[in-house]
């Protein structure tokens, strides 16, 4: 699973409904695996089969259904996309199914932080970037955006592009591949030093 | 002397290993990381294929909650064929924890429960300390003045290897609920209320401190129901200050600090609470003393009203929230304005992280003693952890249960998000004190009422969702 992102154009799937929880993205039915693989096939199961099934009938108007938008590997979704659950089985889904990217114009803070550390880029925008896209891909599936993480700019249909912000420090991870553990575990001198000046007041072994 | 803080501020300053710098987020170090099976196995392969050890397994707890039956007729034999899938899962954790030393409350543990229930329980989690799981809920442990807060596995997988975390610091975001609380109208109210109020994104980036007269009134486990349900307002972590009435309840628990540096321990919290003076970002007020019993409606925890109230009509949504509000009311198969007091249901599920404390059985008990759930109702009562099973047996509380025709469970998850057998069919309505009624969370085409122990017991008597107030009087 590729943890960079550099640049990425492409058309954009459109699913216009607010707060879609990580239960939608990937039912607890799928949270028994103990790796990172074999997510997408539950990827919104429940909006995307009858009864949720994959092996069932796909249910035709939902947006990964429609064959105009099946190339498409830029989510475009309602406010506060990725609330609920910590699952990270969320974005493994999101990126197992081929997504890169996801607009909204806002994002819970987990499903955000999960999502960076996986290699998808959540871009925010306004409500009226937002909005235009919508109708940008209503009137035409085709319609592609460019997005630049290292400028930090969407590219808007029929030119034009706006900034978007994104946490620094993940950014610079997935443009450079700095590895987030890595990071960490090069300041063990100064986990030691804190664990020294801060005597713990617990031990899990004792009870 | 230094500026005023607030109770977070005081906790985050005292973790931090490296503070933010340009660009950089913050290194803050985590006295408590509690795990389970399901967010685990991932973080646990990292660390083996780089070859490292688990740095503190001493301040590692890990637990079986979210995918274990709790029927008390499935041993692990008959899992092993129910559930080979979810069995594998649990050989992983224990496998894990044995390779790295780490407690593990496994099957047939007496120590065992709900990750959450068992923390405060044990006095694993105490006044000032950074607490993260791998689990939304962890704000729970928020209630005893931690900053606790859930992590997804690659984040697991960093506080395993170096028990440290990047994170960039939140926003301080004041929830006041002044007044007394009416009879009936309980922790659980409170919080649907405020979530009802801010709308489940309203604490993105923030973490919520509840303070004023009704927070302050309600004992632990009340607060630990306010604390469980930030995340569902969009804030990581909820705080509430320690006071006499966390150490009271902290005192003397296993893994609680005992003579002396309890002692210290206390003269150390009291000096956690916010100082007068100390500012919020944002701050919000609510009349405790107004607030009513409430019940959710749609398929997020902020469509919550008033039990007495209506589903709210459209032109009361705002015209851009419409179609998402429409597409709630379809699966839940209700009409705007339409009453929910008299809805029959089909389950009543008390229980989940949220409401599966010895005070919630007893007030879920307290409603059904003498009486009888009504004819062809499904109620479960499923204790948070073996502790509260083992205390409710020796009290009578699941007598009461079984008494009035109430299926006496297991401790674990269950129902909250139906991934171990226990879950609604297609269609059927529940009323449940779990945290979360999204679309098919507690099992596939299954419809979710959120409401208060005390609500969930009043409404199995009758079959139908059903004001508290009415049946007590």
């Amino acid at each position: 699973m590729s943890k960079s992102f550099t640049r990425f154009t492409g058309s954009m799937a459109p699913l216009p409904i607010q707060n879609v929880d990580t239960d939608q993205i990937i039912p607890a039915s799928y949270l028994k695996v103990t790796d990172r693989s074999g997510l997408a096939s539950g990827l919104f199961s429940r909006w995307r089969y009858r009864d949720g099934d994959p092996e069932g009938e796909p249910i035709a108007d939902f947006v990964l259904n429609r064959p105009e938008h099946g190339d498409a590997r830029i989510l475009l979704a309602g406010d506060n996309f990725g609330c609920g659950s910590s699952r990270e089985h969320a974005p493994w889904a999101l990126v197992g199914y081929g997504f890169r990217a996801v607009i909204s114009t806002s994002f819970a803070d987990i499903f955000r932080s999960n999502a960076l550390k996986n290699g998808l880029l959540v871009v925010p925008v306004t409500e009226d970037v937002s909005a235009s896209l919508f109708d940008a891909v209503a009137a035409d599936p085709a319609t592609e955006v460019t997005i630049d993480l290292k400028a930090r700019t969407l590219g808007l249909p029929g030119g034009g592009e706006t900034n978007f912000e994104v946490d620094p420090f993940a950014r610079r991870c997935l443009l450079d591949g700095t590895d987030q553990l890595g990071y960490l575990l090069n300041q063990a001198p100064s986990i030691q030093a804190f664990e020294a000046a801060h005597p713990a007041r617990l031990d899990t072994r004792s009870a | 002397m230094s500026r005023p803080r607030t109770l977070f501020e005081k906790i985050w300053r005292r973790h931090l290993v490296a503070a933010e710098a340009e660009g950089l987020p913050a290194t803050l170090y985590v006295d408590l990381h509690l795990v389970h099976e399901v967010t685990s196995p991932q973080a646990f392969t990292e660390l083996a294929e780089r070859g490292l050890p688990v740095r503190r397994p001493d301040l590692t707890l890990a637990t079986m909650d979210h995918s274990t039956p709790t029927d008390p007729s499935i041993d692990d034999a008959r899992l092993r064929v129910l559930d080979p899938e979810g069995s594998a899962q649990l050989d992983r954790l224990q496998a894990n924890c044995e390779r790295h030393g780490i407690p593990l409350y496994a099957m047939g543990d007496e120590r065992r429960g709900i990750v959450h229930v068992i923390g405060p329980e044990l006095g694993a989690t105490q006044p000032g300390m950074t607490v993260v799981c791998g689990d939304s809920h962890t704000s729970t442990h928020g209630a005893v003045g931690a900053l606790a807060f859930g992590i997804g596995t690659s984040e697991v997988g960093h506080v395993l290897a170096t028990q440290c975390l990047l994170q960039h610091r939140p926003k301080t975001y004041e929830v006041r609920v002044d007044g007394r609380l009416q009879e009936g109208v309980v922790a659980k109210d409170i919080i649907l209320a405020v979530i009802a109020r801010l709308g489940i994104g309203g604490g993105t980036g923030h973490v919520f401190e509840y303070t004023g007269e009704a927070i302050r009134a309600l004992d632990m486990e009340g607060r630990m129901t306010v604390c469980n349900m930030s995340i569902e307002g969009g804030a990581r972590a909820g705080l509430i200050a320690p006071d006499d009435v966390t150490f009271a309840y902290l005192e003397g628990r296993p893994m609680a600090p005992a003579g002396d540096a309890w002692e210290a321990a206390v003269d150390d919290w009291r000096s956690l609470p916010t100082d007068d003076g100390a500012a919020y970002d944002r701050t919000t007020t609510l009349d405790g003393s107004a607030l009513e019993p409430m019940v959710t409606y749609g398929t997020n925890p902020g469509m919550a009203i008033p039990i007495a109230g209506a589903v709210p009509e459209d032109d009361a949504i705002e015209p851009e929230k419409r179609a998402s509000f429409r597409k709630a009311l379809d699966y839940m198969a209700l009409e705007p304005g339409q009453q929910l007091q008299g809805k029959p249901i089909d389950v009543v599920f008390v229980g989940s992280c949220t409401n599966s404390r010895y005070s919630d059985l007893v007030a879920a008990a307290n409603v059904l003693r003498g009486r009888k759930v009504a004819d062809g109702l499904r109620v479960l009562i499923v204790p948070g952890s073996d502790a509260v099973k083992r205390q409710a047996e020796r009290d009578g509380l699941a007598q009461v249960f079984v008494d009035a025709g109430a299926e006496w469970r297991e401790a674990g998850c269950s129902m909250c998000l139906a991934m171990n057998g226990d879950q609604l069919a297609p269609g059927q309505y529940a009323v449940s004190t779990s945290n979360r009624n999204f679309e098919g969370r507690q099992g596939a085409g299954g419809r979710t009422f959120l409401a208060s122990p005390l609500t969930a017991a009043a409404s199995a008597i009758t079959g139908r969702v059903t004001d508290v107030r009415e049946v007590l009087s």
